[in-house]
């Protein structure tokens, strides 16, 4: 497969208008750490925006930041923190689960996956903080969506619509975005051993108070033994934690509060600020899940029908869980078998509600199933429209979300 | 006014007016359709009264069986139809034609489901904004967005508008709360998308959906986030001798890592005007006024409240006052929600919406009021101040023809100014008839017509609320391009 690699927007536009006159499919890459998530695209030219770098608009006090797709995720959380500043959905980095190194995603390639981390259970997932794109169609056309302001109903949502589309539609070659203030504090409140029902149950308590959980998570035992954080591990528990990110003045006030709410669900550990900082970090790389090839699913559902969709997957196949998002999030490392237990996990999605994608298994598997959720028929025949609106030869990612598309 | 708003009716279909609604009245239950004059009337326009409007005949459904067999049926025949909420919407969203049928889905609003554990409620969209909240404060939860209209205004309204409110700063607006729907298609088919999960599979129809200003089909339920409420909440009042000024200490608060759950601003005219309506203590002898609200507990609220108030002492703040009670709290909070309704008692107005970078204000301001001096005008300006999104509210006599036409152009130059400096023209009240032929101040002719494709998708025949959001003209040509 040849490779491109354009300096400049139009050289962008060019280069797609060029292969759909060469009816060329082309695979769409960041930096390419999640290349092999969904199905292998067999592309004759592979565009990379990793050329189109630099923060072009950034106004701490808007609180807004614009960057070329192009640019490091890493450079961007290094420009945010220098003003005390960050991206509140705090998106997650999968390069080293997926066997790549840490910290080389692309800000356009955050967006176009829409994968966001812990604390989106406060504060909103990618998608909600995407105010405007600059991208290119399919069919070569140079097109902006939204804008730089952060309310915007003028026309149809053109960002939410190429956001989380897996460069299926569009090419981005700029972002806006939404960023927050750090909190000045950060806590964590930890639970061992619990089972995954009452631990769920707990997390979704603490989501009910109004002490604001930034982080609401549940590892099996299996997946707390591979944290770093060696205290932790040593326990070979189960480890369930709570995030609170805060004032400094309320900090004590919330935890102690939080730990009278929770009071009946067991034992309460806190890490300090440092150690909470370090947590989260590793969680934010999905630490638990590194270091081997093992098929791993990404399952959202309701937070409550988080244990019951595990327990089910788990009378089928080995299944070992870290639960997110007070357990609406769900990865799941599966044993190795043909199709990773897709069958059997759609099975199960079906009869509780959600969706599951398949983020980690060899090409061989992902070419034989669907690794995202197939969709509904008239929902399939909706996409479809979508995608030959904004992509009418089919050359993005083909084949890559949904066969045939 | 309503020349060139909308174009010339079917006379087919208007002439058939009869036999349409004796059809209709078999679809839904009895008192499910009105086909009268004085029945009709009602709902000849909505918050943007000068436009206005006869139905063909109105349908209000009481399931989404119903709407299904009456667009199914609308589909087969070809007649248009104007999906409606409460008729609130501020540009002519839910504005009918003389040859439509309007679907009102005011009589489907009860509450489906609550579940606070996975801290969602499942709703039928006629319910009022308010009645959400309603439903699920008795355990301490509440419905984020908080449009000034909530007491009246529908889900369907505000996920058609994707609405917003003055608690958006912190919450987000509608698209950020709602995570699933209903939606009958135009030709009665039924769909879900979503549900009580926090992501979409596939590309995010939801985030498409909402803010279609219902072109892209009706949607009847709705499973929307719940959160569990502060422990309290206070506002205070800070006043300024300009409101460059104001801006300035906005700026500083939120530079400061605080971001209040709502900043709001009035400038003179509108502090004058909902005070007297509203008696919430508003200092009048200052040009601008800042309402901040935090939330908390009692004591993380006097925390915050106090570095708010050093942070804004360099900008030498008049009036600064905090609610020192529930009651008080209240009263401020009216005389902001009750400002349009309460400035509709001495004039009639324009609410423009524009968003704009909040770093641009004071010129804008400046601007705003050479504009609407220019046209010999008088404006009040209240907004969300931490979003940057803009209310100037237009003073005019709609009696006085001449008046009415200025006010409108008043209006144009100040969207397009939003435009110009790097914002928006609507910031949550949405297009509809009022903006719509603004658009190509803002999208060039390739992006409307990537964004009318999307319409076609949902709607190939254009039967839904097809009179809105884009230019009349240049659409027969996007039209047959697409088709072809
Ligand atoms: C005094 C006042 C204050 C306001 N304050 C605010 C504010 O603070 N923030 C804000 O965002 N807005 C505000 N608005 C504007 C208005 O209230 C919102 O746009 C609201 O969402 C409209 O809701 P509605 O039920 O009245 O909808 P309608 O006015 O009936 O309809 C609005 C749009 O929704 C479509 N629609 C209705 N039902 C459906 C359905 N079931 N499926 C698909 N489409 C549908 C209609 O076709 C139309 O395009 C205010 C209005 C007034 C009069």
């Amino acid at each position: 497969m040849k490779s491109a690699r354009p300096g400049s927007e139009r050289e962008l536009q060019r280069l797609i208008i060029d292969a759909v006159r060469a009816e060329m499919p082309v695979e769409v890459l960041g930096a390419g750490t999640k290349r092999n998530i969904g199905r292998p695209v067999n592309a004759g030219l592979a565009i990379t925006t990793a050329s189109l770098r630099g923060v072009t608009l950034y106004e701490p006090t808007e609180l807004v930041m614009g960057a070329r797709a192009g640019t490091p995720l890493a450079d961007i959380e290094e420009r945010l923190a220098v003003k005390g500043q960050m991206l509140a959905f705090e998106p997650i980095d999968l390069g080293p689960v997926l066997g790549g190194a840490a910290g080389s995603g692309t800000i356009g390639a955050v967006f176009a996956t829409n994968l966001s981390g812990s604390r989106r259970v406060m504060s909103g997932g990618a998608r909600d903080h995407l105010l405007g794109i600059e991208a290119i169609t399919g069919a070569g056309q140079a097109f902006r969506g939204g804008g730089r302001v952060m309310k915007n109903v003028t026309g149809y949502d053109l960002c939410r619509a190429v956001c989380g589309s897996w460069g299926t539609l569009a090419v981005m070659t700029s972002v806006i975005f939404k960023v927050l203030p750090r909190p000045e504090r950060t806590g964590t409140l930890i639970f061992l051993g619990l089972d995954d029902t009452s631990a769920i149950e707990a997390l979704c308590a603490a989501l009910g108070t109004p002490f604001e959980v930034s982080g609401a998570i549940h590892l099996q035992a299996p997946l707390a033994a591979r944290l770093k954080h060696a205290g932790l591990a040593a326990t070979q528990k189960a480890v369930t934690a709570v995030r609170i990110e805060t004032f400094e003045s309320s900090l004590r006030y919330r935890l102690d509060r939080l730990k009278e709410a929770l009071r009946a669900f067991g034992e309460i550990h806190e890490l300090d600020d440092a150690s909470s900082l370090a947590f989260w970090k590793e969680l934010r790389q999905l630490s638990v899940l590194q270091g081997n090839a093992a098929p791993l699913w990404r399952i959202s559902t309701a937070p409550r029908s988080g244990p019951t969709v595990v327990a089910a997957i788990a009378r089928y196949m080995e299944c070992r869980a870290f639960y997110d998002w007070s357990g609406g999030l769900i990865w799941a490392e599966v044993l190795d078998t043909a199709d990773a237990g897709a069958g059997d996990v759609r099975r199960v999605i079906a009869s509780h509600g959600g969706h599951a994608t398949l983020v980690r298994a060899a090409p061989a598997v992902r070419a034989g199933i669907d690794v995202f959720q197939p969709l509904e028929p008239d929902l399939d025949a909706i996409t479809r429209g979508i995608k030959a609106v904004f992509d009418p030869a089919d050359i993005l990612n083909r084949g890559r979300l949904l066969a045939n598309l | 006014m309503l020349v060139n708003v909308l174009p010339p009716p079917d006379r087919a279909v208007v002439s058939r007016r009869d036999a349409i609604a004796k059809d209709l009245a078999r679809l839904v239950a009895p008192g499910g359709v009105i086909a009268d004059e004085d029945g009709r009337r009602a709902f000849e326009t909505d918050g943007l009264s000068a436009y206005r409007c006869m139905p063909l005949a109105v349908v209000l459904p009481r399931s989404t069986e119903e709407v299904s067999r009456v667009l199914k049926y609308a589909h087969e025949n070809g007649i248009t139809v104007i999906p409606r909420g409460a008729g609130t919407s501020l540009c002519g969203g839910a504005l009918p034609a003389e040859d439509a049928i309007v679907i009102g889905v005011s009589r489907m609003n009860r509450v489906l489901d609550v579940d606070l554990e996975n801290r969602t409620a499942r709703v039928e969209t006629g319910i009022t904004n308010l009645g959400i909240s309603g439903a699920v404060q008795p355990h301490g939860f509440f419905y984020a967005p908080d449009p000034s209209s909530q007491l009246a205004c529908t889900l369907a309204g505000n996920i058609a508008m994707n609405s917003g409110g003055a608690h958006c700063l912190k919450y987000g607006v509608t698209t950020n709360n709602v995570l699933g729907i209903k939606m009958v298609l135009v030709d009665g088919r039924v769909v879900e998308i979503g549900g009580a999960h926090l992501d979409a599979s596939g590309y995010d129809l939801l985030g498409l959906i909402i803010g279609s200003e219902g072109q892209f089909g009706i949607v009847t339920e709705a499973t929307v986030r719940i959160l569990r409420a502060a422990e309290a909440a206070r506002p205070m009042l800070l006043g300024f001798d300009s409101s460059e000024i104001a801006g300035r200490c906005v700026s500083a608060i939120i530079a400061s890592g605080i971001i209040p759950v709502a900043i709001e601003f009035m400038d003179k005219p509108a502090i004058h005007v909902c005070e007297a309506f509203a008696k919430a203590g508003y200092p009048l002898d200052v040009e601008a006024l800042l309402i901040v609200e935090v939330e908390g507990s009692e004591e993380e609220i006097s925390t915050l409240l106090a570095r708010i108030v050093d942070i804004a002492k360099p900008f030498k703040p008049r009036g600064v006052r905090v609610s020192q009670s529930a009651e008080e709290s209240a009263a401020i909070w009216r005389g902001r929600k009750s400002a349009f309704g309460a400035l509709g008692r001495i004039s009639d107005y324009f609410c423009m919406d524009g968003t704009i970078p909040l770093g641009r204000l004071p010129e804008v301001l400046v601007r705003i009021g050479e504009i609407c001096t220019g046209h010999g005008l008088k404006v009040a300006n209240i907004f969300h101040a931490g979003d940057g999104n803009l209310h100037p509210l237009i003073l005019f006599n709609a009696n006085d023809a001449d008046q009415l036409r200025r006010a409108e152009q008043a209006g144009a130059d100040i969207l397009k100014l939003c435009v110009e400096v790097g914002g928006c023209l609507t910031g949550e009240h949405g297009v509809g008839v009022e903006k719509r032929d603004l658009m190509p101040s803002q999208f060039t002719s390739g992006e409307l017509a990537l964004q009318m494709r999307i319409k076609t998708v949902f709607d190939p025949q254009w039967l839904l609320n097809p009179h809105k959001v884009f230019p009349l003209e240049g659409r027969e040509i996007e039209h047959q391009a697409w088709e072809h």
